[in-house]
């Protein structure tokens, strides 16, 4: 076993226990529909709980309650992180009931999702609250059996003291061992000992969700409660002038029309503060569809802003952001990003001569990638219930961290965050959009102004073109090879609007003696930020595709040039900042090589492998095209990942499954246009999503098994699955694909 | 605004509405039965997926004064508790990520399982491909659906 101290949390802990007997310090989610019926309703309740800590609570029957902390958006950590707790405490899961934890950073630290950190981040305190629990149990039990804590032990909820046989369930002793003192260190389970983690569980939430139960924010209703919808402006530029709402208030249903500034002028943005549109009108009515016919009649003049900057007090201190005036098109960016790729950016490494290497190159290889500004389409739009009234904030809302955006909140409704509840509701679909939660202040501000309880709802036009966008990006490759065709140097380019998507430390970087990474970006009104995988979703099918043209121009197999490239990072490093670690990166190829029969040729199969490193787990695929009818039809993707240990196994490989979905649908289909920096998709009759009959056929998800600690899935089957596609289309078609894309809106796959 | 009567999920129902109004504000405002969910409000995904006499129709471009006699089926009215075979297998197969498109989704399988008990897979994807997952679990949709046929 392993000891930890309890150092993580502690504080929260003895805060906990030492409210236990003076009422629920924890709060209980006033969206009633939250809690897990599934499970509930072939459990007794206990008459009843004793807390532990804000993780659990033990009922007198043995029923206990779990606590998730972190937000769902789909990725089934409701399901997982309780797993973890019910491990360490050693409880029969059937007798688990999963609840969303309130928001509540002092007991639980970040509750964050995104950045495939869930998992990772709560790994520790997830553990440490079921192995203190159950410390506190065995305890509880050492003195009521007079023996030493040392000969006690326990299985699925019950204490033993084999010596004596003695046995008691953990129900009849939870309210002493509630009292307990909590433990300054705990011992945690071997892996191997592991009877919960690595095993499937299914969904939490299942049977709410195919019973049509009411989870998310925008389900939620309450007496009294109206509806709200926005009206931003048409082009990313532009700002309100006039509004002449006289039309919109006499129509059937409306209860008034008014603007809202989401943030003041003097407020300080921090990283996550990100808003299109500063300036709304906002039309409040009694229902959804009476508002959605007002918002119509509204009458609004915009006009042109000015550039200006602003400061953002972000991550990584405060930056200054220019914010150009002017309607951006798409065609216009083209221009600029020709322009600025055919220059020298900055360069962010370099390691040997490889100016020279090029200059003395038998053949120089280069090719030019390029994907557009995505749209995250979440299949919920925004909205958020919303009440403020008498110096109060209540929200209930779909976001991936109540943490960003509550001294937003409290900044622009003047109430402090004492006064502040958030409630975070099952989300219906994150990818990074929710991490911006701006809608959160408006709907807050909304309610204020009208003295009610609303709700704020975007449309789907509202959602799509208000967004937070994937940047539009470019990378340019370049190889050098000698007169033997060996691989001498490596310059890689990339730029995009506003940010650059290299990552200059990441593979191959490292496995080439001669290599130079340059980058560019330039500002732009257009709002972006995180969508799944944020930069790799580009970069990985860039490099995969490159490196695919190379290995073919070098004569070699394209999994075997990847693997001599990682065997040079292993035991010749090039430069001291290598983020990847070789063994793993290979591990998941020659996982993937041995699970797809990759030596294997099959008649009409055409295949495409793809690796990458990010967010902290390593993903490889091989993916099989056919041509039907003279069209390319996926049939199946053979997936393999190191993402350290496995909690829910099933859950897992759902989400892998859908991280190459989501991912060949982005690569074939998705894009965002600009004309007169208005977008130009509004819904999904112009911005196409991937359907049943474009999916693949079959996935197989392989894992690596090893006791690393768990690190990020969410994320990392994404990126390498555009590489994987594009490959296996050359190999099909005879035709390479750079730019994104890679068959528009219109062009059929299958 | 007008009346109307209408029959749901067993039940009968008035509403006070004006006519042009899509069933799914119906369902979701008035009836507040909120498991028919609001996606693009223009049948491109199928988020509002309810049966109208057993067949799939798109309730955010019905307007509730096209109805006449018909019974209208939302996923609250599939089983409370789980029990028909699509629900069952989506459980079995454990088909749902968010969760937001699935009504929409369970909603199409039935009714095609209903006009065709063993649909081949180029049924299936023709019946399933206009409700949109973004999360991307089709695989498993399409798994789940063979599994229903069977049941
Ligand atoms: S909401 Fe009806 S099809 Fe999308
Ligand atoms: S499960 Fe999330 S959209 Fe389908």
């Amino acid at each position: 076993m392993t000891s930890i101290k309890t150092s993580y949390n502690r504080r929260a802990f003895l805060k906990s226990s030492a409210a236990a007997g003076g009422g629920m310090l924890i709060g209980i989610s006033w969206l009633a529909s939250c809690e897990s019926a599934q499970v509930e309703e072939a459990l007794t309740m206990p008459e009843e709980w004793f807390d532990f800590n804000p993780y659990l609570k033990i009922g007198d029957n043995g029923v206990v309650t779990i606590y998730s902390p972190n937000p769902e958006f789909g990725q089934n950590v409701k399901t997982a992180m309780p797993m973890i707790v019910a491990e360490e405490l050693d409880v029969d899961w059937k007798n688990v009931i999963v609840e969303q934890a309130a928001y509540n950073a002092e007991l639980y630290g970040m509750q964050f999702t995104g950045g495939s950190r869930g998992i990772m981040s709560k790994w520790d305190a997830l553990r440490m609250a079921g192995a203190t629990a159950k410390h506190m149990l065995k305890e509880a039990a050492a003195k009521n059996w007079e023996v030493p804590i040392s000969e006690i032990n326990t299985e699925n909820g019950v204490l033993y003291h084999k010596k004596s046989k003695q046995s008691i369930s953990y129900g009849a002793l939870a309210s002493a061992a509630a009292g307990m003192a909590v433990p300054e260190e705990v011992e945690l389970k071997e892996v191997k000992d592991f009877k919960i983690i690595g095993t499937s569980r299914k969904n939490v939430e299942g049977l709410n969700i195919v019973t049509g139960k009411p989870l998310f924010a925008l389900d939620y209703h309450q007496e009294g409660m109206l509806i709200a919808m926005i009206e931003h402006a048409p082009s990313f530029g532009l700002k309100l002038k006039s509004v002449d709402a006289a039309d919109a208030k006499a129509m059937p249903g409306i209860k008034d029309v008014f603007t809202i500034k989401t943030y003041e002028d003097d407020y300080e943005k921090g990283g996550f503060d990100a808003n299109a549109f500063g300036e709304l009108v906002v039309v409040v009515g009694n229902s959804t569809w009476e508002v959605m016919n007002a918002k119509k009649a509204l009458n609004i003049e915009w006009e042109p802003f000015k550039a200006y900057s602003e400061t953002i007090n972000g991550w990584r201190g405060k930056s200054v952001v220019n914010v150009p005036a002017g309607l951006e098109s798409t065609a216009s960016h083209n221009n600029k990003m020709d322009a600025l790729a055919a220059k020298k950016g900055k360069i962010v490494r370099k390691d040997g001569d490889p100016e020279s290497m090029f200059k003395n190159a038998a053949k120089i290889i280069e090719r030019h990638y390029s994907a557009p500004y995505l749209a995250h389409n979440c299949m919920e739009p925004v909205n958020v219930f919303a009440d403020v009234r008498d110096g109060k904030v209540r929200l209930a809302g779909p976001l991936q961290a109540p943490g960003f955006i509550e001294p937003a909140i409290a900044a622009s409704t003047g109430i402090s965050v004492e006064n502040i509840d958030i409630e975070m509701t099952r989300m219906g679909g994150g990818f990074g959009r929710r991490a911006y939660s701006h809608y959160m202040v408006e709907a807050a501000l909304i309610s204020q102004k009208a003295k009610a309880p609303i709700k704020l709802m975007y449309s789907r036009e509202d959602d799509m073109t208000n967004g937070i966008y994937r940047p539009t990006y470019r990378a340019s490759y370049k190889a050098a090879l000698d007169e033997n065709n060996n691989l001498t140097a490596l310059h890689i380019k990339a730029g995009g609007i506003p940010e650059s998507p290299l990552f200059a430390d990441r593979f191959p970087a490292g496995a080439i003696d001669h290599y130079m990474a340059e980058e560019w970006s330039i500002e732009s009104n257009i709002t972006t930020g995180a969508f799944r995988a944020p930069r790799s979703n580009f970069m990985a099918g860039a490099e995969q595709s490159f490196l695919d043209e190379l290995a073919e121009a070098m004569g070699k197999d394209p999994i075997d040039f990847r693997l001599e490239l990682l065997q040079k990072a292993k035991e010749q490093p090039v430069g001291e900042r290598n983020d990847y670690d070789p063994e793993r990166y290979a591990g998941v190829l020659e996982l993937v090589r041995e699970k797809s029969n990759w030596s294997e040729q099959k008649e009409n199969v055409h295949r495409g492998v793809s690796a990458y490193f990010c967010h902290n787990s390593y993903a490889a695929h091989v993916l099989e095209l056919s041509m039907e009818d003279g069209e390319p039809v996926v049939q199946n993707v053979c997936c393999a990942v190191d993402c350290g240990i496995v909690v829910n196994p099933d859950a897992a490989k759902n989400m892998a499954e859908g991280g190459i979905i989501d991912g060949i649908g982005n690569a074939l289909y998705g894009e965002l246009t600009f004309k007169d920096g208005a977008p130009e998709q509004n819904n999904f009759h112009q911005y196409r999503m991937i359907r049943m009959n474009e999916a693949p056929k079959s996935i197989d998800v392989h894992f690596v098994k090893n006791e690393i600690k768990p690190t990020g899935l969410g994320e990392p089957p994404f990126p390498p699955i555009f590489g994987a596609i594009a490959n296996a289309m050359y190999k099909a078609t005879n035709t390479r694909q750079y730019h994104q894309p890679f068959l528009g809106k219109d062009k059929v796959l299958g | 605004m007008a009346s109307f009567d209408i029959k749901i999920n067993g039940n009968k129902k008035t509403v006070e509405v004006d006519g042009a109004t899509p069933l799914l504000w119906v369902l979701r405002d008035h009836l507040k039965l909120v498991g028919t969910k609001y996606g693009c409000g223009m049948a491109q995904c199928g988020a509002c997926t309810i049966h109208v006499d057993g067949k799939a129709v798109r309730s955010c471009v019905y307007p509730i004064s096209q109805l006449k006699d018909q019974k209208i089926t939302t996923i609250e009215g599939l089983s409370d508790d789980g029990s028909h075979p699509v629900q069952k297998a989506w459980l079995e197969k454990d088909v749902p990520q968010c969760g937001y498109c699935q009504a929409g989704q369970i909603m199409s399988a039935a009714a095609l399982l209903d006009a065709n008990p063993k649909p081949t897979d180029d049924e299936i994807d023709a019946a399933m491909s206009g409700n949109i997952c973004r999360c991307g679990t089709y695989v498993r949709i399409k798994d789940a659906v063979k599994t229903a046929s069977k049941m």
